[in-house]
């Protein structure tokens, strides 16, 4: 941080102009998401083969005002269901330590790097008609018949999206409730105030940032939700992500395609900026105290049931879909995971397992150091910005998250294609394309939480003679540390996960753990099968390593969380 | 103070040197390179790469577009700057689109005189026949034995309530085998009749999911899934036994082929235009139906050879042998009512 303009007057909290903030952030963004979208845009709308005649179907028929609204729907219904059963526990993360913390955080976080047909065979695993669930039920006596019936529609869409965002929205509200000041809620009681009323009046306004930023990732993770409405879905729901696809590569109508594509990021923009805006208004208070909360037998029987719906919820599908990994049709066996390094085939592109976990962890591991300092600069930039402005800003440098995949890949084949930047075939835009993914969580994490610092804090501080940058390592990486964290999770995760924009740019000799179990996944065989449901648990088990150790990157003097 | 940077360099530091050693140097330079453009299944033994790749002092290179009609698109959205030299995995499915863009320059192998002439595209060869492949239904042996259910022998049979619920299909506005089947019954059926049977099919619980992944590893009772009956390929069945585990001899699930039935897909490899390597794609393409890679490209990729003189499998011949004719569409039909057939499909199934 520069230490400009540290005269000994009033300095403000980080004597930086916005705009040199921003300027990393938005050239990343404006080169690499924009640039690109507005290249293959232009090509689908006025390219060769495009006729306008391709446009009518939007105007003429009110399917597509029908699949708006309902994309529109299940994610705003998915976002409200992953908040309400993300509160409880992000009440228990933030007030409550106990043994197995931070192995929990990691493992109920697995779920957001899983691909859908994995967790649609992990669904199928624990409720399916031999699956776990109905195999232990039908050893009751009189139970005949698979008692659960599991079926595609509307309740799995719903289910799946809770499934894969209540961790991320359960740590996101967690940060920042970790670093509500205690003593408020405390002088409220002694002053007379209920439970009710302090929550409602105190907490809620308080949290009113990061429950936001919460709710709107989680909304437009489902707003471009594409596996799970196709696989778990059914064929009778679409979403616009879907259509954009089945548009490109079925009926192969791309202005219509591009319409739909600049149809979602309009809606994407909008949806951001008035969340930006409104998340502005939040009352500060944080000032970084640890509230203590006592664990008496009551809350302790509340501790437990929360965890213990938390995990049901979360877990038990992943440990039927391992279970399936160690179970061929012949018994128990680790033939399927002894097998994976073979190459019996002799095949050309095998991919061995290791090299599937190390290009994945290489890929996860730059894509989350970027997205660490570009998320960062995003939020403080964003924030000393007007207003009106910053929430624009923000919104564009946020728009990663709403962008149509397989558009974007597109665009990158088309535009970088010459020199200089001669990207095409490279790691270089599968860098790019991992960073794009993961760092709108890091800037939405610690923008939350910049929001809810007390600028009392560094007024404080300046007094006391700190510059800007010792304003900033002593006052705002504490509280805003914990964030940080978090957010570097979610961008780890999504890196780890990324299976959108990569599809089309992928290189076989490099690929990743989802690549993988694809690649298994796609030819008959009962091995074939079962060495994509280990490749599934490997993935599973070295995301939640990875998780554990940066959940370990916390300063220590900071309590934990 | 001090403790934090120095966990912030901890951090930093080797995530750096992470970076440098997975990024450092792309690609190898300095010798020639022919680039591969493929859908995903692709794939091939190594010796056979590698020995064209010395024969030819050439690197070969391969890029994947995930499947054959997001392979198609995206070659024809790259075509003024071809990421390749060389496509394969266009099938018959959307090889017209591929004309349409005029992809392709044309080529004729000599090796195609070992082709039958049913297998190959047109007179211009602008593609070249490399293998084929039958989309058919599949059935579950134990779980139909279980059930007291006859194999049913005709597609009619299918909409019969006792088969009520036990179907599952791919949606064709999806699912490249979906649309295979599609086009099967249209010529199973007749342009007027296809769509009385999919309405029978669809009040008797026809299940539709959204690609071949799907209905195989979670629709299909074989993995546990509800329905014994499947949209999948001729191959599926040998697939099962060759790579079945614990090992069997037999295969677990067998193939419904009436005539007209299934849907022959053949799968294409054409010269990009726009290659600055010609002469080397064209040696590419008569190294892919040359006999040793036609002879392994079956147990590869689970596909039957276009080349009369290779030999396939022993397991083909035995669980994935397809006697009866296949629907006879042709391209240009195809090409023309395609979407109307999407369409009119989607209306009569699902809404």
């Amino acid at each position: 941080m520069s230490r400009r303009g540290s005269t000994g007057q009033r300095v403000a909290a980080i004597n930086v102009a916005p705009w040199a903030l921003l300027a990393l952030p938005l050239a990343f963004v404006l080169l690499f998401l924009a640039y690109p979208l507005q290249s293959i845009l232009r090509e689908s709308l006025f390219g060769e083969s495009a006729s306008f005649h391709d446009l009518r179907p939007l105007w003429s028929d009110s399917y597509y005002l029908q699949r708006l609204w309902f994309t529109a729907w299940q994610a705003g219904v998915s976002a409200v269901i992953t908040l309400s059963l993300a509160m409880p526990c992000a009440y228990v993360f933030a007030h409550y330590d106990f043994r197995g913390k931070a192995l929990l955080l990691a493992v109920v976080t697995i779920p957001f790097v899983l691909p859908t047909v994995v967790v649609a065979v992990a669904f199928s695993a624990l409720l399916g008609p031999s699956g776990l669930a109905n195999s232990a039920l039908q050893q009751f006596p009189g139970v005949d018949s698979a008692p659960i019936d599991l079926s595609n529609g509307i309740w799995l869409i719903l289910a799946a999206h809770v499934f894969y965002n209540v961790a991320l929205a359960s740590r996101m509200i967690g940060a920042s409730w970790a670093t509500i000041d205690p003593r408020i809620g405390e002088a409220a009681a002694v002053l007379g105030a209920g439970r009710i009323e302090r929550f409602a009046r105190i907490t809620l306004p308080q949290l009113r940032a990061a429950i936001l930023a919460a709710g709107s990732l989680v909304f437009l993770f489902c707003f471009t939700s594409f596996g799970v409405i196709l696989i778990l879905g059914g064929p009778q729901y679409s979403t616009i992500e879907t259509e954009i696809y089945r548009e490109l590569v079925f009926l192969f109508r791309p202005p219509l395609a591009a319409a739909l594509a600049m149809i979602q990021l309009v809606v994407t923009f909008g949806f951001l900026a008035v969340y930006s805006h409104l998340s502005r208004t939040s009352t500060a208070t944080s000032t970084g105290q640890r509230s203590r909360v006592l664990a008496s037998p009551r809350e302790r029987v509340f501790v437990v049931a929360v965890i213990v719906l938390l995990l049901a919820f979360t877990v038990t599908p992943l440990l039927a879909l391992a279970e399936r990994s160690v179970h061929s049709s012949g018994g128990y066996t680790l033939e399927f995971y002894r097998s994976l390094g073979e190459n019996t085939r002799r095949q050309a592109l095998f991919i061995t397992p290791i090299r599937a976990i190390w290009n994945s962890l290489s890929f996860a591991a730059i894509a989350t150091t970027l997205a660490l300092p570009l998320g960062t600069l995003t939020a403080y930039g964003v924030q000393k910005l007007r207003r009106r402005l910053g929430a624009l800003v923000e919104a564009l440098l946020l728009l990663p998250l709403g962008v149509s995949a397989v558009t974007l890949g597109l665009g990158f084949i088309i535009t970088f294609d010459e020199a200089p930047l001669n990207l095409r075939g490279t790691r270089w835009l599968l860098i790019v394309a991992h960073t794009l993914a993961a760092y709108p969580f890091v800037a939405r994490a610690v923008g939350a939480q910049l929001r809810s610092i007390d600028p009392r804090l560094r007024e404080a501080a300046r007094v006391l003679g700190e510059g800007a940058a010792g304003v900033f390592l002593r006052v705002d990486l504490p509280l805003i540390w914990r964030s940080m964290v978090v957010g570097a999770v979610f961008a780890f995760a999504a890196s780890m996960g990324e299976f959108g924009a990569t599809l089309l740019i992928a290189r076989p000799e490099w690929p990743t753990l989802p690549l993988a179990i694809f690649r298994h996944l796609g030819q008959p065989g009962e091995l074939n099968y079962g060495q994509a449901l280990a490749m599934s648990t490997i993935l599973m088990a070295v995301t939640g390593a990875g998780f554990l150790i940066i959940d370990r990157l916390r300063v220590r003097q900071l309590g934990t969380f | 103070m001090r403790s934090r940077l120095a966990l912030i360099l901890l951090l930093t530091v080797p995530f750096a040197l992470f970076a440098l050693s997975a990024c450092g140097g792309d690609d190898s330079s300095g010798s020639k390179t022919l680039t591969l453009v493929s859908h995903d299944s692709f794939n091939i033994s190594e010796d056979l790469l590698k020995q064209f790749e010395k024969d030819n002092s050439v690197t070969v290179k391969v890029l994947k577009k995930g499947d054959a009609g997001a392979m198609v698109t995206s070659l024809i959205f790259a075509k003024k700057n071809p990421e390749g030299d060389v496509a394969f995995g266009v099938d018959n499915t959307f090889l017209s689109r591929a004309f349409d863009a005029n992809l392709f320059v044309p080529y004729s192998s000599p090796l195609l005189t070992k082709v039958p002439n049913d297998l190959q595209a047109d007179g211009s060869n602008k593609v070249t026949p490399i293998d084929y492949g039958y989309v058919n239904f599949n059935y579950d042996i134990a779980a139909l034995k279980n059930a007291n259910l006859p194999v049913p022998q005709r597609l009619e049979d299918l909409t019969d309530a006792k088969y009520k619920g036990l179907v599952a299909v791919q949606n064709p506005a999806s699912s490249s085998p979906g649309l295979a089947f599609l086009i099967a019954t249209v010529d199973y059926f007749g342009k007027d009749g296809y769509l009385a049977w999919w309405k029978q099919m669809r009040d008797n619980g026809l299940v539709v999911v959204d690609s071949w992944e799907t209905a195989y590893n979670t629709n299909f009772t074989l993995k546990g899934g509800k329905q014994p009956i499947v949209l999948s390929y001729a191959t599926s069945p040998a697939f099962e036994q060759m790579f079945a585990e614990p090992k069997r001899d037999d295969a677990p699930t067998g193939n419904i082929l009436p005539p007209k039935g299934a849907f022959r897909q053949i799968e294409y490899a054409g010269i990009l235009r726009g290659t600055k390597n010609e002469a080397l794609a064209r040696k590419f393409i008569d190294f892919l139906l040359s006999k040793a890679v036609q002879e392994d490209i079956p147990g590869q990729m689970a596909v039957y050879p276009v080349s009369s003189e290779a030999a396939v499998p022993a397991a083909f011949d035995k669980f994935s042998k397809v006697e009866a004719a296949p629907a006879k569409v042709s391209a240009a039909d195809i090409a023309s009512n395609r979407d109307k057939w999407i369409a009119d499909w989607t209306s009569t199934v699902l809404r």
